[in-house]
């Protein structure tokens, strides 16, 4: 038996195998878009043929955050904001490991700001969902990042004074090589877009507007949508940086016009991955490290023998 | 202090080649047969301001920064930003002869490089040399190295012209310049060495020098380490291929030298955006089954409160070093002080749950850095690593055999995916990760990607299966096995003699102290048993879980102590109280904050002020007495 005998395993996968049998089951809110995002992931997995045992998911904080318990892979519920850096060092540790990292639009937009550009910016190799619900739900209700422009809650009284931000531009500069954006109402969408962003070597991002029916919107303010890849009200090259910019800039205005426009906005297929990068500079193993703490015959390198001459 | 031993200070600014120079010229000390320790002083600027290194040598062992010095090469700031005395910073081109110069030794030497600096701006110059019998060599060292080379070459004439004051041999350093240098640069800088030796052998009368170098020999071969060194060979031993950071000083030399060597030992290395980032990696990379660690100085380190939690939480094993400077906030970035230790035994919310370790001396530093790695991985718990700037940069020579020791890649009480069939499953084959009870509180975990070992790892409190639970019996099961652990973790350490004593066993005070300051204490109590006092130490490494009942012993075992440490609020001294709940009245305190670790004069003095005098400050040094309570 090898080490991780459940990576790179070749069978049929039930999409039950991703759900736990008793408890826990989930605790969103009815409607909740949230669902959406699981059922998506139960049917995406097996369709790329990942294994609950080869799948590693860390989630942040957030009613977002509860998709760990919901979805029986190897998990890793992190803290608010710092589901990334947990994942991305999850996937140079072991590269052959499925890396999905979920989080809220506060957890990803806001508090895990920083870490979302730097981890785009290096292009790892992992999928990154964002439950973008346009508002703090867990917490009950307060204006998040992407929150429209005069949107009252308890914590801004007299309507947010800020301009929403706008996630598939700032992952879009950031360096990310595939940004799609889907909706919790579009459940196929939803499939093939977690499809093709597991599949993507690199970092894949996921905008995936979930509507919270307790603190602001039920289903029906997200439809209809439109497909920009296939509506022919729009026409731009996805694989080109500045037409998928000036897409993406009218995607995410029409938003708060009460116009959902969702599908792939950019994707990159020629850019090398992270661990590629570091890979071809030397510093990165071309066998996974976690491996070798398993490998009896590895001799392991002493600093005796290797530095310590230089200090005679 | 003695006249069996050379406190050689280099001084100028920072960019003009003061580290390497000088740690070239101790390691050709230690060549020669010498024991030697550095000291360095240098400001958060990348060209200019008063920089200076301290080597100290002698044929017994050293363990300490001196008192004072005995010979001074001043270079001058040649990037000095305020040539006025007026200026903010005062006259920062003369600083290098004349800052501290009331430390130099009575019969000490002075070699000035004349071609930059003019003593006659420094205020009664003639007349303290009158009076302090230094011996002054104006030398055109600027000169000398323009005309064989280029400026920045006069470092190595003021080498040369040193080796010929005070009786050195050219051949160590020679052999070290021929080991570092490309020949294009080599051939000059073996010349101007040479000139300057020559020419100041010939036009001086070297016999009358007072300082000598001091003659000594090694039994064995000995290696010229720092504790940012051996810090980074401690966890390259123990299997650490991960690391990850921020850079801060004076954390960065670890992470540097961490860097530079983990791609040949097929490791990884990440520098990321923020320190919150950088621990968050490691437990990440820990979680996925590798032997990881991140660090930071005192303002990153708040950074990871954070990762430390979710890994006391999730029970991941995790080394993070912590190299202390002056605080609070940006404080003084190069200058050392033990005031965060209570940052790294507190800060997260919630108990603590870590241990934190703070070894005395470079040779402990590699101990207990592996130390660190061997209770994290096996105990599945945050370790800290806490030293400072001062242990981080200091040179000492330690027995190469020191280092000659077996790996230990392992990564503890981890299953194999036979084992994990052997443990118990949920119904839906969940992995009990978090088992309620079991030995030592450690329960076995299995790594992502392993057949039968997947479960949730969470922030949050959870059950046996990771999952979520607010169950006030699972709770209590849970932090009660937690807690377990650092039972044990005290018991295991009790078998590692991680502590130092120094002094008769029967003296009648002590002297207590923890982390970097050992050295000195140490040497402070030679000197006062040598007096005629009656005193011993114990220097502390095991900050948590706290060594309780030997602190007791020793307490126990003398009139009174003194607790000696660089914060202003006396945080070890409260450390020992909280743990002992007692001994208010027999313990007091000599502080000190000044940007400068503890002379050995300073401790003695302090304690002969404050102990046997009685209740005082020791005049003429920048350090504080706190009395015990009651008095």
């Amino acid at each position: 038996m090898s080490t991780f005998s459940a990576i790179g395993e070749e069978r049929e996968i039930d999409r039950d195998e991703y759900t736990p049998t008793v408890e826990p089951q989930p605790t969103w809110c009815p409607g909740c878009g949230d669902f959406s995002v699981l059922k998506a992931l139960k049917q995406a997995l097996p369709e790329v043929g990942r294994t609950p045992e080869e799948t590693l998911l860390c989630t942040g904080i957030g009613c977002s955050g509860k998709l760990n318990s919901y979805l029986d892979t190897y998990g890793f519920h992190t803290i608010h904001g710092r589901s990334l850096p947990v994942a991305r060092a999850a996937k140079l540790a072991n590269p052959d490991l499925e890396v999905i990292a979920a989080g809220g639009d506060g957890d990803g937009y806001g508090i895990g700001g920083n870490h979302f550009i730097h981890t785009a910016r290096e292009n790892h190799d992992m999928t990154y969902i964002v439950f973008n619900n346009e508002i703090f739900g867990l917490t009950k209700g307060q204006t998040s990042p992407t929150s429209p422009k005069g949107h009252k809650s308890k914590t801004q009284p007299h309507g947010s004074a800020k301009e929403p931000l706008k996630p598939l531009s700032l992952s879009l500069n950031a360096g990310a090589s595939y940004v799609a954006r889907t909706a919790a109402v579009n459940p196929n969408q939803a499939k093939e877009i977690l499809i093709e962003a597991i599949e993507h070597d690199g970092f894949a991002h996921v905008d995936f507007l979930t509507q919270c029916p307790t603190w602001n919107k039920d289903a029906r303010q997200y439809v209809p949508y439109i497909d920009v890849n296939e509506s022919d009200d729009y026409e731009f090259d996805k694989t080109d940086r500045v037409e998928a910019a000036e897409m993406m800039r009218t995607t995410e205005e029409a938003l708060y016009d009460g116009e959902v426009l969702t599908g792939r906005f950019y994707v990159d297929e020629d850019r090398p991955s992270y661990g590629q990068e570091k890979q071809q500079i030397g510093e990165m193993p071309e066998e996974p490290l976690a491996e070798r703490y398993w490998d009896d015959d590895y001799e392991w390198e002493r600093s005796y023998d290797q530095f310590v001459d230089k200090h005679e | 202090m003695t006249d069996e031993e050379l406190i050689w200070r280099i001084s100028g600014g920072s960019g003009d080649g003061i580290a390497s120079t000088s740690q070239n010229f101790a390691k050709a000390l230690m060549r020669s047969g010498l024991n030697v320790f550095t000291h360095r002083h240098y400001p958060s600027r990348i060209r200019g301001g008063h920089t200076y290194t301290e080597i100290r040598a002698a044929a017994d062992p050293v363990e300490s920064r001196g008192d004072g010095y005995n010979f001074l090469l001043a270079l001058g700031d040649s990037f000095a930003r305020n040539p006025q005395e007026g200026a903010v910073y005062g006259n920062e081109e003369i600083k290098p002869l004349s800052e501290n110069l009331d430390e130099l030794r009575e019969g000490g030497v002075i070699v000035y490089d004349e071609g930059l600096l003019d003593p006659s701006e420094i205020p009664n110059f003639e007349e303290r040399v009158e009076e302090n019998g230094w011996h002054v060599f104006p030398l055109d060292l600027r000169g000398l190295a323009r005309d064989m080379g280029r400026e920045v070459m006069r470092n190595t004439a003021g080498v040369g012209a040193t080796c010929a004051l005070i009786g050195m041999d050219l051949e160590h350093v020679e052999d070290l310049m021929r080991d570092a240098m490309p020949e294009k640069i080599l051939d000059p800088n073996l010349e101007i060495l040479e000139t300057a030796y020559d020419q100041v052998r010939e036009e001086y009368d070297v016999d009358a020098v007072e300082v000598s170098v001091p003659t000594g020999e090694h039994e064995e071969t000995q290696l010229l380490m720092s504790g940012s060194d051996a810090i980074s060979y401690g966890a390259i031993d123990e299997g650490c291929r991960f690391i990850a950071g921020y850079p801060m000083t004076p954390w960065t030399e670890v992470f540097t030298i961490m860097t530079q060597n983990l791609p040949e030992l097929g490791g990884i290395s990440e520098q990321v955006e923020d320190e919150i980032a950088a621990a968050a990696l490691a437990v990440g990379a820990s979680h996925a089954g590798v032997k990881a660690m991140s660090g930071s100085s005192g303002g990153g380190f708040a950074l990871m409160s954070e990762p430390l939690g979710l890994a006391e939480m999730t029970e991941t094993p995790l080394v993070l070093v912590e190299a202390m400077r002056a605080g609070p906030s940006t404080g003084m970035p190069t200058k050392p002080e033990q005031s965060d230790l209570e940052h790294v035994l507190y800060t997260s919310q919630g108990d603590s749950q870590r241990v934190v370790l703070a070894p005395g001396t470079v040779a402990e530093a590699y101990e207990q850095s592996r130390l660190a790695f061997r209770l994290a991985y096996e105990y599945q718990i945050p370790t800290i690593l806490l030293y400072d700037q001062k242990l981080g940069g200091e040179l000492v020579n330690v027995p190469k055999s020191h280092f000659d020791r077996e790996p230990n890649p392992t990564l503890g009480k981890t299953l194999s995916e036979e084992e994990l069939a052997e443990q118990p499953h949920s119904a839906d084959g969940k992995f009990h990760r978090f088992q309620h009870d079991v030995e030592d509180g450690v329960t076995p975990r299995s790594i992502p990607g392993q057949k039968g070992g997947r479960y949730l790892a969470t922030g949050n409190e959870h059950d046996p299966t990771g999952h979520i639970s607010e169950s006030p019996d699972n709770r209590v099961a849970q932090i009660d096995r937690r807690t377990q652990k650092l039972e044990a973790i005290r018991a295991d350490l009790d078998t590692e003699d991680t502590s130092s004593y120094a002094g008769p066993d029967d003296a009648e005070y002590g002297i207590l102290t923890f982390g970097s300051q050992q050295g000195t204490v140490e040497e402070a109590v030679g000197r006062l048993n040598d007096a005629g006092v009656s005193v011993k130490s114990l220097g502390v490494s095991d900050m948590l879980p706290f060594p309780t009942e030997e602190v007791r012993t020793f307490i126990e075992s003398v009139e009174e102590v003194l607790v000696v440490e660089m914060t202003a609020s006396g945080q070890f001294r409260g450390l020992v109280q909280k743990n002992l709940g007692q001994y208010g009245e027999k313990l007091s305190s000599l502080l000190k904050y000044n940007g400068n670790p503890f002379e050995p004069a300073e401790v003695v003095d302090g304690f002969e002020a404050a102990i046997i005098e009685g209740d005082g400050d020791a005049s003429g040094h920048q350090t504080t007495f706190v009395p015990a309570a009651g008095d």
